[in-house]
């Protein structure tokens, strides 16, 4: 199948209401991005498990990226701080499996977002590529 | 488990086939567990393959299906649709988005793009595979609704709401009804009165008997849920005997001398303690301000047969079905000295002139001068880029050059300076501006940056602006009266209502319904529902377009009596609960609640509170929650699904056209161009000879055609022996 591209893998958990038209909006101006970001289809933000990030750890993906609805969230006002408190959860047991917090984010991303997201993966991508390179680095002077 | 799958994947013509490698991808499908059958189809929501798919559940007697195709915004229903009938559970149907999320945004890397569908129909699988059969459950509706707020959008609602066979309870927090509708002389496009419009509403209310109206009302307590919501309204006294004597009444009102700023008039004038808005306001009785009237012993002693100001509120509880909310809004107060408001003479807001307007009826004359000319100043504190007010208010740029034809109609040789920002006159209003552009009005322009200045220099009111309609020049002018379009902010109570009814509020202050364009007037708490401007900025015919838009979705919901709610809801497993009460804490809409199980307290759920949105799930320490279709099985089966290794398999088929490398690398190409190369690989043909021979429509053949002539794939040899066609045939 030719030369294999490396790219972080992104788990993006995505709200249906609001950031999920955006996401699908990128693809309609076909916006590119990169091929290895999949997305979970959530109702919101705040009821998103630190299990299933860390599954997503554990199963290979590189980097879990929460496109959230912020202020524009219609459940809870409290949005934003429900869903900031799982982030500082699951970072808290990445830490203790030696994950780099750095690798989860969120961002608000709503209905007509699509070039931000398309940003976004990049910007991502790129952070997840330089963490992998740092790691690589560290451990082969471990190594050494 | 299930076990019986069936996987359908979509060409969407060649919207995911020109960059997806559908066949290997159902050859592929084959071989995943539970996998019955897996097929490519050209178009999955033809009605053709939805009876092939109906055939396929019964003849291979499959538990669940997946279609990977459209973003499920478009089919979800469509396939569920046809997965109920053919007799299967609506919820053991996946939808997969291999269109918005991989062939179009991956259409420069097909081959990933492959790849990655691979994963994504993995994913669907999984999630099918460990998906329940879920039931709608079905609850008891009380067939009465009711309103909130007796504006023109709630009256014009209760009304369609009663017609249809609702019994309605319209509830008013003023003494009158008809809003910010009853304080306009005449409605801009219509030139209708205002006054005559709600009048005409409220004659329509009376005849109705299925609509009870409280005025002077306001929601004090809300329990219950969608279908049977408790409404405990608080009724304010008049302070008027039912039967007081019309006549002594009357006099009472005469000799009445305590007076107070008419709030009506916006403090422009003052009102008598005991009044009505407007001589015609309705319904047709007095209202006597108590705290106005409380030193006034001795004459309230003479009319105690009439007045009591004594009188205490009551209380009453209503059930119903659902709740419309039309509360209205407010307009913008500007601060002291914005623009010279309360400071410098001459300075009002437009709704301030409007009534001021309507109150002089012969000369405009304002502080005993005589006004000339007027200077409107637009988006006052709107569409500001840092400031609060982000939005524009739609009403306002129509209103201020209506007004401007108004007084220039009504008083004669008036002259009108607008300075703009934008005219937002659009659609029929256009029409005014076109007018007042006839009529000589001035036009000056300006920028957020640069607004205009208002001072006083002696006794002159003097406006200076830079005009960015002739290279920003400074233009100085003195001005009768500066008018400030003030647009639309939420009301100073909105949040009052928020917090009753649980509706939330946005980044604008208004109420948030569940999505602007496919559920604008529907709110997350199940029952509820907006209309009018309590939502953002609406004129009067949007807003009634909105509220009538709410009456006809509930009408729906309660009109069999029974209604059917979603179970995409949390589940509480009662014997992993041990009841900590965090999941109460962080619900929204009081839908969980403490219940005795055999020997111990757990959570239990109400279906009809419940949104779904599984903020509980996430804070239960023991992880009791999980949420209907988003089990922790679903989840975490797509993310495996997503992991699992790829390994395609070379396709025969491709091995003679990759021959062909001179011109591009065949594996790059769309599956549709493989096709087309293939059957003119022997001899040019013509469109409708390639259509008939691959089973594709003429005008698919003929696009991916131009694409192909376009990037020199293939070119036109000559016409065909009729010369209707092109004939094509590859590029050497």
């Amino acid at each position: 199948m030719g030369n294999e591209v490396i790219r972080p893998k992104i788990l993006v958990f995505s709200t249906d209401k609001i950031s999920d038209p955006g996401i699908d909006q990128a693809g309609l101006r076909k916006i590119h991005y990169s091929p290895s970001v999949y997305v979970i289809s959530i109702p919101c933000s705040s009821g998103i498990k630190t299990r299933w990030i860390m599954h997503a750890f554990e199963q290979g993906f590189d980097g879990v990226f929460i496109a959230a609805d912020g202020h524009e969230c219609s459940y809870s006002p409290r949005c934003s701080e429900h869903t900031n408190k799982i982030i500082t959860d699951s970072q808290t047991l990445m830490k203790e499996k030696n994950i780099s917090p750095k690798r989860i984010r969120m961002a608000a991303i709503c209905s007509v977002c699509a070039e931000p997201f398309a940003n976004h993966m990049e910007n991502f991508g790129r952070i997840l590529s330089e963490i992998a390179n740092n790691e690589d680095e560290a451990n082969s002077r471990i190594k050494s | 488990m299930k076990e019986r799958i069936g996987v359908y994947i979509c060409h969407c013509g060649g919207n995911i086939s020109d960059y997806v490698d559908v066949e290997e991808l159902s050859s592929m499908m084959k071989d995943e567990n539970g996998v019955v059958i897996a097929k490519h189809v050209m178009f999955a929501c033809a009605d053709s393959n939805q009876k092939e798919m109906i055939n396929d559940i019964r003849e291979k007697n499959l538990d669940s299906i997946v279609v990977a195709s459209c973003s499920p915004k478009l089919h979800l229903h469509t396939f569920r649709g046809v997965a109920e009938r053919a007799g299967l559970n609506p919820f053991n149907y996946v939808q997969v988005n291999i269109r918005e999320q991989c062939s179009w945004p991956h259409s420069d890397q097909p081959l990933d793009a492959t790849k990655k569908a691979v994963g994504l129909i993995r994913a669907g699988i999984k999630r099918v595979a460990n998906s329940k059969a879920l039931e709608n459950t079905e609850i008891e509706a009380t067939k009465a609704v009711v309103v909130v707020g007796a504006g023109v959008s709630g009256m014009r609602a209760a009304i369609d709401l009663a017609r249809m066979g609702n019994e309605v309870f319209l509830i008013e927090k003023d003494f009158f009804v008809g809003g910010r509708t009853a304080q306009s002389d005449v409605l801009f496009m219509t030139n209708q009165n205002g006054k005559q419009l709600v009048e005409l509403l409220y004659n329509e209310i009376r005849s109705l008997k299925n609509i009870t109206l409280f005025t002077g009302a306001a929601l004090e307590k809300i329990s219950g849920s969608l279908g049977n919501f408790n409404i405990v309204i608080k009724i304010n006294p008049r302070f008027i005997h039912d039967k007081a004597d019309e006549k002594l009444l009357n006099q009472s009102i005469s000799e009445c001398t305590v007076e107070v700023p008419d709030q009506f008039n916006y403090g422009l004038t003052n009102r008598k303690a005991i009044y009505k808005n407007y001589p015609e306001a309705l319904p047709d009785k007095f209202v006597v301000d108590a705290k106005a009237l409380q030193n006034e012993k001795a004459f309230i002693e003479k009319y105690s047969s009439c007045i009591d100001i004594y009188q205490a509120a009551e209380t009453l509880t209503l059930t119903a079905g659902s709740i419309l909310v039309t509360t209205g809004a407010d307009t913008y107060q500007p601060k002291e000295n914005e623009y010279g408001y309360k400071k410098l003479d001459g300075v009002i807001t437009l709704p301030e002139f409007k009534r001021f307007i309507e109150l002089n009826p012969g000369k405009l004359i304002y502080n005993n001068k005589t006004i000339r000319s007027v200077a409107f100043i637009y988006c006052v504190e709107n569409r500001q880029t840092k400031g609060e007010n982000k939005y524009c208010s739609r009403f306002c740029c129509t209103s201020a050059i209506h007004t401007s034809l108004l007084i220039n109609e009504k008083y004669k040789n008036i002259k009108s300076y607008h300075l703009f920002r934008d005219i937002r006159t659009y659609g029929k209003q256009e029409i005014l501006y076109e007018k007042s552009s006839k009529q000589g009005d001035i036009y000056l322009r300006f920028e957020e940056k640069e607004p205009p200045i208002v001072e006083k220099q002696g006794e002159k009111l003097i406006v200076k602006v830079k005009d960015y309609l002739t290279s920003k020049k400074e233009i100085e002018f003195e001005t009768d009266l500066v008018v400030l379009v003030t647009g639309m902010v939420s009301r100073s109570d909105s949040n009052t209502i928020s917090e009753k009814l649980k509706i939330p509020i946005g980044n604008d202050k208004f109420f948030n319904e569940i999505h602007p364009k496919l559920k604008p007037v529907e709110t997350v708490i199940k029952g509820v529902f907006i209309g009018g401007s309590c939502q953002g900025p609406k004129n009067i015919s949007e807003s009634v377009q909105s509220s009538l838009s709410a009456a006809a979705k509930i009408n729906a919901l309660i009109k069999s009596g029974k209604i059917s709610v979603d179970p995409i809801v949390a589940i509480v497993d009662t014997n992993i609960c041990v009841w900590c009460g965090k999941c109460t804490e962080v619900c929204e809409y009081d839908a969980l609640k403490e219940i005795k199980a055999d020997v111990k307290n757990v959570a239990s759920v109400n279906k009809a509170s419940c949104t779904g949105c599984g903020i509980c799930a996430p804070v239960c320490p023991v992880d009791a929650i999980q949420v209907a279709q988003y089990t922790n099985n679903e989840i975490e089966g797509m993310i495996d699904g997503f992991m699992q290794k790829i390994e395609m398999k070379e396709k025969s088929v491709e091995t003679k056209v990759e021959e062909k490398e001179g011109i591009v690398t065949m594996k790059e190409y769309p599956q549709i161009w493989k096709q087309i190369l293939l059957s003119i690989d022997e001899k040019p043909k013509t469109i409708p000879e390639i259509s008939k021979e691959l089973e594709i429509n003429n005008d698919l053949i003929t696009y991916h055609l131009m694409t192909m002539n376009k990037y020199n794939i293939v070119e036109s040899a000559g016409m065909d022996k009729k010369e209707t066609y092109y004939l094509y045939k590859l590029k050497n």
